[in-house]
């Protein structure tokens, strides 16, 4: 079967076997080259081995909670979706969300996602307590900051390159509400966004959607969007009844692959301008629910076909703090050059992180996504430069194309983790088809 | 319609896990029966967990029917609801040639699911309330060469079923009978089934919760299967005994 990431590309003539048992995996994983595979959130190869994908979908279930410490132990194949469902009624969030909740509790630990609280609580892995792992032996293993904390400590942000997670525990967060204060505030141009990030520092949320289209002094004009968890005391008596209960939105879905001449520069354009507008009117503060507020894109399910069959690419990279106001206007001026913006363009301050492989660090994140063309593949090679230039690095969650000597110019950290594979024979039993791209 | 006790039997396959969770959801409280209960510990704390009610765990082996009574005794409470999810495909090829495994389907399928839900209507009968629900399958509406000992089973059970709601229909008693199409699971791993007929076992345990709620009689799953079979029901004998499907 063909098999992708979440930006439908590059598609893979793959091998998937969702094994139900452990004795099943661990027959899988003898057979080497391995990857275990969530639910496909990914937006390129990183889940996916042409021989030999693991589907973790039979390992849902949640196995306890600890309602003094927060801590839920499930098995990896859960979604962020069904922690949820479970846990918000009684009054626990998880801790750090990425953009979508159809991902799974593997695939938050093995990208090491980062929310939009990055800048004060850091990464998901700072709420993973311990985890499960099958090794290239197949024995599993139960590793910690203080046991076996090497692998650990690679297996945060590792991409499955270091074993299958079998089963986590983790921390969740405890609110008073399914509510999210929301105060949006437009600005005009990067140096006056970055600004804003920086006053707004001690907001518990904060990200910025960027108009990746305007030129000249408008480059970079932004909507901040920072976002506090409501107490009761910040609802009305009707809402404080039942804080918890949200109304579920009902939800749309693109129900085929739209024709690829829709995504141009001048729809492109004319939907950021919109967008830009319309956040302009509604700036200040409201209060939004959960699920409008962190996973705004889920509520238009199959949403990656709006980019037509030949898929999106999807191109994140992280700056230095010193390097970010001179690298984010080069990187901006590049792709309003280019005419090729993306319909999301996000930017983000991040907090300081240290972790063997995780892609966070201390600067500015940017996140686009472009149909996959040969004129925006080119595009994003200019930018790959313009970020190595600065001193940046990249997402591999995100990253469905970029070159093995690319990933080395821009992270030392990589020959560390291909030695420490090598060591652990992982090299043999784990890869994906973006560890053989990017040869890790 | 909340706080009751849903039993389901045969609960260690996938569409049975996804009806307890559905049910579960609504706020119902669960006992799963199947044989070897222990290993469904997993299972009865995920669904616990999930939806916060309580969920036991029994042994129950479809085959073993002496024991129905006992099994029905040590539940901690009469069920309100009773989903029959036991069933058993077994190849057909064997099947054919071998009366010890034919004769298992067809117990596994009609003898056993039929007996356990006697027990329990009559139960019902006499308490004056109750919902029976038996997961048949499109594959009784027309016996094919393919897998007509399961089909024909399967055919007995939901002529069973009919039977029992027009029986129990004025004694305060409803019967549900389930007809999924192909669904995605376990017993179907590995088929090539059609995208557009094919369920997923949330799919079908969340229309199983709804025709209990609302007391439909016989639900397809999906539904264009009624049409679908409708269709080849239709089909003459003279010409269907010719066809390959």
């Amino acid at each position: 079967m063909m098999l992708s990431g979440w930006g439908q590309f590059p598609k893979h003539e793959a091998t998937e076997v969702a094994p139900r048992t452990e004795e099943a995996i661990k027959e899988r994983v003898a057979l080497g080259k391995a990857i275990p595979r969530g639910n496909g959130r990914a937006y390129g190869d990183s889940a996916v081995s042409s021989t030999n994908t693991i589907n973790m979908r039979h390992f849902d279930r949640m196995i306890s909670f600890d309602e003094t410490t927060g801590q839920l132990v499930a098995e990896t194949g859960v979604l962020a979706a069904d922690i949820i469902a479970a846990f918000l009624p009684r009054g626990w969030f998880l801790s750090v969300t990425p953009g979508t909740k159809f991902v799974t509790l593997g695939g938050l630990i093995a990208a090491d996602v980062h929310g939009k609280n990055h800048h004060v609580v850091g990464g998901f892995g700072n709420f993973v307590d311990w985890i499960d792992i099958m090794g290239a032996d197949g024995q599993v293993m139960r590793c910690d900051r203080s046991t076996n904390a090497e692998t650990f400590a690679w297996t945060i942000g590792g991409m499955g390159l270091t074993g299958v997670i079998l089963r986590a525990g983790i921390r969740l967060l405890r609110v008073e509400s399914g509510w999210i204060r929301q105060t949006t505030i437009p600005t005009k141009n990067l140096e006056d966004t970055m600004d804003a990030f920086e006053r707004s520092n001690g907001a518990t949320y904060s990200v910025a959607w960027i108009d990746c289209l305007s030129r000249g002094a408008r480059q970079g004009r932004s909507l901040l969007i920072l976002g506090e968890h409501a107490g009761l005391a910040d609802l009305d008596n009707k809402r404080a009844e039942k804080p918890f209960d949200t109304r579920s939105k009902r939800s749309l879905s693109v129900p085929f692959h739209l024709p690829s001449v829709l995504m141009n520069g001048a729809t492109v354009r004319a939907f950021n301008s919109l967008y830009y507008w319309n956040g302009c009117r509604n700036a200040g503060e409201s209060l939004v629910d959960w699920d409008s507020y962190f996973y705004p894109l889920d509520a238009i399910l199959d949403w990656n076909r709006i980019y037509g069959k030949r898929g999106f690419a999807q191109f994140q990279c992280v700056l230095p703090l010193d390097a970010s106001r001179a690298g984010m206007a080069v990187l901006l001026r590049e792709v309003a050059r280019a005419g090729a913006g993306s319909f999301l363009a996000v930017l983000k301050r991040l907090g300081p992180q240290d972790s063997r492989i995780s892609f966070p660090m201390e600067g500015y994140t940017l996140a686009l996504d472009f149909p996959v063309k040969p004129r925006t593949l080119k595009l994003m090679k200019t930018l790959d430069a313009i970020t190595i230039d600065h001193g940046g690095r990249f997402y591999l969650a995100k990253d469905s194309r970029m070159q093995a000597d690319t990933l080395r110019l821009s992270d030392d950290r990589i020959d560390g983790f291909t030695q420490m594979r090598s060591s652990n024979a992982y090299n043999t039993a784990f890869q994906s088809e973006q560890a053989k791209r990017l040869k890790i | 319609m909340k706080n009751k006790a849903v039993l389901v039997l045969g609960a260690r396959s996938d569409m049975a896990r996804a009806i307890a969770l559905a049910f579960a959801q609504a706020g119902h409280r669960i006992q799963l029966a199947a044989r070897n209960a222990d290993n469904l510990s997993g299972d009865r704390d995920d669904i616990a967990l999930r939806h916060n009610v309580d969920v036991t765990i029994h042994d129950f082996d479809v085959l073993d029917t002496p024991s129905f009574d006992g099994f029905i005794q040590a539940l901690p409470e009469l069920p309100h609801i009773v989903i029959c999810a036991v069933g058993l495909m077994g190849e057909q090829e064997e099947n054919a040639r071998d009366m010890t495994a034919a004769s298992r389907v067809m117990r596994s399928n009609f003898e056993g699911p039929a007996l356990i839900l006697s027990e329990f209507a009559n139960r019902f009968e006499s308490r004056g309330s109750g919902t029976l629900v038996g997961i048949s399958s499109v594959a009784g509406d027309r016996g094919r060469a393919t897998n007509y000992i399961y089909g024909s089973s399967k055919a007995g059970f939901t002529a069973f079923l009919s039977g029992l709601r027009n029986r129990l229909a004025k004694k305060g008693v409803h019967v549900v009978t389930v007809l999924p199409g192909f669904v995605a699971t376990k017993m179907t791993e590995g088929m090539d089934l059609p995208e557009k007929l094919t369920a997923a076992p949330e799919e079908v345990a969340t229309a199983v919760r709804r025709a209990v709620e609302v007391k439909r009689n016989v639900i397809y799953t999906r539904p264009i299967w009624r049409l679908v079979m409708f269709i080849i029901r239709a089909i003459p004998e003279s010409i269907f005994k010719k066809l390959n499907i």
